[in-house]
């Protein structure tokens, strides 16, 4: 059993500690937005926000998230509104297959949040995601965009 | 019995899978074409293309599948410019396989790959939105009791122009769809498009934001349980014992069962559960003889197809090795492209449901028919019973269609489960092991030179693995064994003809099939093809003392499509000025899908040549038709990123007969920290030729674009891929 506090929702979970994150919170949880691309916190598709930070849920295991807050990319959107990085995905048309994108806006959603107005090199440090498809160009745009809007 | 259950299983494989090789099957078209088949009276439906509602909602179906690469955004406006209703009411849809079959394939291939989506299916789309306009204009005029010829549309509003009334198609759908459907159907002339060649956003953006969009991992069924899976890593193996007790007593564990003659996959109520079950698992393999082979032994039989006797003739003109005989100066290299995996972000997966009565799948497909195919045969039941459910799909570059395996596996895990919904997903682990590899090939080219430095023979030799040799032997039977696929952007005219005018020229391949699967792979044979071409082209520039630009000019004066895309990237980037300080040019150019394709790079390269820093290329394209340049813009950029971490990083190399890198760690992918700036030039030239790709056809110019570039600032030629093997990192 584990507890885990979820987008601000109290889980109780019947799941093995030493379960990943990621698969609690896909398979437990029922949060299918983070996705599983590597298992070995290589790609970043399965990237959530434990109290603020962007972590990589693959490769932590349930008994060191409880009492955290995690964020998911379905935590994101309040009331159907969706926060000005989601905005800027949008407007700047930059998923193509869309699947690491959920974990690609978790990590810009955090550094935006450390960094407000993040420079190329901000992006090129903080932002290791991998994306197959290769939306990178419009990625960046985005980030710009959003620090703008 | 009915027609389908008629229909000979060996050709509709045939038919329905053949992907990457230029087989599209010329279907007749929707609103009672020959061989359509109407929906049932109780289908609101003008047509199999076009659903309109009440409420004005337009549903566009089609069966090309979308897997980020915006078909789907494109089809619709395809179908919405003939249509003319309001692109705000649109929606897709996918019909099933099932469905398609039952009503004699009324929508044509469902195949997606060999950049073929739209150009292969933008006819019959569009006739199905202008029947469909015309029947609901019709059904508007026959309300009003006034001639067809009066009436005018624009945006789903259907206006009389003399006595002003006006209707909404949702208000005629219903009267429309019981007319007959028009017997002849005229397109608007390319001039008067205005939906068509727009820069439209893509349709499915939103729930890709929000984590709302389902993909195959996600799926969730009543009851559903989850398998993982493992198969013999070498290929060809077989199982010869597994200790399911061992791991029967974990949690969640439901079933350990043999899947086929080489795999074993664990049941459980978690996927997790699955895989750590699986982990646990103790499973011997009977390995065979493939345990024996290495990268070095491949290799070896690969360098001797370079000087063998035997080989299949793609492309010749003149006498070249008479000519290489006599030449004043020859130039000679030997390249080699290795294997490669596509790693889609989202790994293999199906769901399938079977019963006594039905089988059911669930799956990320590029080519539903032939998920439908795997489904009837791994079931056994008749095709009647089987249907296949479309999910988007999380990447595909080549794998998800011709190759269903993951789909067999599903079902004969549910075979074993009847009544339970299966969920199988492989790690990221097995989807490595067990891809179907991007062919690995080695070339020897030999180019001479008479007295006066004119190029006046080409000998192209290439050897390694065929694809269709494992895939489409049928078509190797046609072919008198040869492989026509492997001289994609070499071939003799056609949708990947060769470009450059050479008296003498010999293009051949000593087949060399390996026991490594291999498959289609973003761009197919253009990756290696364009490389061994383009950089060798260089080379000869070089030999000869010419500028590579110019030097490739006097050779292309017989196809000014090719050279239009070269002249435009090497005037965009200033080719033939001194570049900034440090920075370095190469240039590259294919015929590809039917489009033609040129790339100029900008690089600069640390003191001791390892580390490269790709500034920014030119990409310039010219699809014949642009249907979106914004997609089009980023499948250009897209490409990039999937061949220039394939130039870099990736290569899966064999040891003891199975692939040794079995993720991200040892098989990299583009950051965007290493993305250059991609500026693309779309230059469609319009007119009556085939319409070509675009997914495809830009990925093949940045390697050898870079490695142009790579030269000119070392002076070291690299010859092999990927780069990292020289200990040369993209930074």
């Amino acid at each position: 059993m584990a507890k885990l506090t979820i987008n601000g929702k109290s889980y109780d979970l019947d799941v093995d500690p030493q379960t990943p994150l990621l698969w609690a919170i896909r398979e437990q949880a029922g949060l299918t937005g983070t996705k599983y691309g590597c298992g070995i916190a290589q790609c970043g598709a399965c990237t959530v926000h434990m109290d603020g930070e962007a972590m990589r849920s693959c490769s932590m295991v349930v008994a060191d998230a409880e009492g955290k807050q995690i964020t998911t990319i379905e935590g994101l959107a309040q009331g159907g509104v969706l926060t000005k990085v989601q905005q800027a995905w949008v407007d700047h048309d930059v998923p193509q297959c869309g699947y690491c994108q959920a974990g690609m806006i978790m990590a810009v959603s955090a550094l935006l949040k450390a960094k407000p107005k993040p420079t190329d090199s901000d992006i090129d440090d903080a932002i290791t995601n991998i994306c197959r498809c290769g939306t990178f160009q419009q990625v960046r745009e985005a980030i710009h965009a959003a620090a703008k809007a | 019995m009915n027609e389908i259950t008629r229909i000979d299983r060996r050709s509709f494989l045939v038919s329905a899978a053949a992907v990457g090789g230029g087989l599209a099957v010329g279907f007749d078209f929707p609103a009672g074409g020959r061989g359509a088949v109407r929906a049932n009276a109780s289908t609101p439906e003008l047509n199999a293309w076009v659903v309109i509602k009440p409420d004005d909602t337009v549903v566009i179906r089609m069966v090309r599948s979308e897997m980020g690469q915006g078909t789907i955004t494109g089809l619709a406006q395809l179908v919405v410019e003939e249509l003319e209703c309001d692109w705000s009411k649109v929606k897709t849809e996918y019909p099933t396989p099932g469905q398609s079959l039952a009503r004699k394939r009324v929508w044509g291939d469902f195949s997606t790959g060999g950049s073929r989506g739209i150009r292969m299916s933008h006819e019959y789309v569009r006739k199905g939105g202008a029947a469909a306009r015309m029947m609901l204009v019709q059904a508007a005029a026959n309300q009003w009791n006034v001639p067809v010829g009066e009436c005018t549309v624009a945006k789903g509003v259907i206006t009389h122009g003399a006595s002003k009334r006006t209707l909404r198609y949702g208000e005629v759908a219903e009267a429309a769809g019981k007319l007959e459907p028009p017997k002849d159907v005229t397109l608007k002339d390319p001039k008067d498009w205005k939906v068509i060649g727009q820069p439209m956003k893509r349709l499915d953006t939103l729930e890709k934001v929000t984590g709302a969009q389902i993909y195959g991992t996600d799926l969730k069924l009543p009851g559903m349980l989850n398998a993982a899976i493992r198969e013999c890593p070498v290929f060809g193996g077989k199982v010869t014992s597994f200790d399911a007790a061992k791991v029967s007593g974990m949690k969640g564990v439901r079933k350990v069962v043999q899947v086929g003659d080489s795999a074993v996959a664990v049941v459980a109520d978690t996927w997790w559960q699955a895989k750590s079950a699986l982990d646990a698992l103790p499973i011997v393999f009977d390995e065979g003889e493939n345990k024996k082979v290495t990268s070095a032994t491949i290799d070896k039989m690969l360098e001797e197809g370079l000087s063998a006797e035997q080989a299949f003739v793609g492309n010749d003109n003149g006498d070249a090795k008479a000519a290489l005989a006599s030449a004043v100066k020859k130039v000679e290299a030997v390249y080699s492209y290795p294997f490669q995996n596509h790693a889609p972000m989202e790994p293999m997966n199906a769901t399938a449901l079977y019963t006594a009565d039905k089988c059911e799948v669930w799956v990320p497909t590029q080519d539903g028919e032939a998920s439908l195919a795997a489904v009837i045969s791994s079931s056994g039941l008749p095709a009647e019973k089987c249907d296949v459910h479309k999910l988007n799909l999380g990447g595909g570059f080549g794998r998800r269609g011709a190759f269903q395996d993951y789909v067999v596996q599903a079902v004969r895990i549910a075979k074993e489960m009847p009544g339970t919904p299966i969920k199988l997903i492989w790690s990221r682990e097995e989807d490595m092991r067990q891809g179907r590899f991007h062919p690995i090939m080695q070339a020897k080219l030999v180019g001479g030179f008479d007295a006066q430095n004119n190029l006046t023979s080409l000998h192209i030799r290439l050897s390694g693995q065929s694809i269709l040799a494992a895939v489409r032997p049928a078509i190797l039977q046609q072919n008198k064994g040869m492989d026509p696929l492997v001289f994609q952007g070499l071939a003799k005219g056609g949708e990947h003809g060769f470009g450059y005018s050479i008296p003498n020229l010999l293009i051949d391949h000593a087949m060399r099939n390996t026991h490594v699967p291999p498959g289609f792979w973003r761009g197919v044979n253009i990756n290696q093809n364009c490389v061994f071409m383009e950089c060798f082209m260089d080379e000869l520039a070089q030999a000869a003392g010419q500028d590579e630009l110019e030097f490739r000019r006097k050779l292309l004066g017989k196809h000014p499509k090719n050279l239009a895309v070269l002249n435009a990237v090497a005037e965009k980037i200033g080719w033939g000025k001194p570049p900034p300080a440090g920075r370095f040019y190469g240039l590259a150019h294919m015929k590809a899908f039917a489009a033609y394709v040129a790339a100029a790079a900008e690089i600069s390269v640390s003191a001791d040549g390892k580390k490269v820093k790709v500034h920014r290329i030119i990409a310039a394209t010219d699809p014949i038709h642009a249907v979106n340049p914004a997609q089009i813009d980023r499948q250009v950029a897209g490409s990039f990123v999937y061949g220039l971490s394939a130039l870099f990083n990736q290569s899966c190399t064999v040891k003891d007969g199975c692939i040794a890198e079995e993720n991200f760690d040892t098989y990299d992918s583009m950051r965007i920290a290493q993305m250059p700036k991609v500026e693309s030039i779309i230059m469609p030239s319009g007119g009556s030729d085939p319409w070509g790709g675009v997914g495809e056809p830009t990925i093949c110019v940045a390697a050898p674009a870079v490695l142009n570039a790579y030269f000119k600032a070392t002076g070291k030629r690299i010859r092999s891929v990927p780069l990292k093997d020289h200990q040369i990192a993209m930074v």
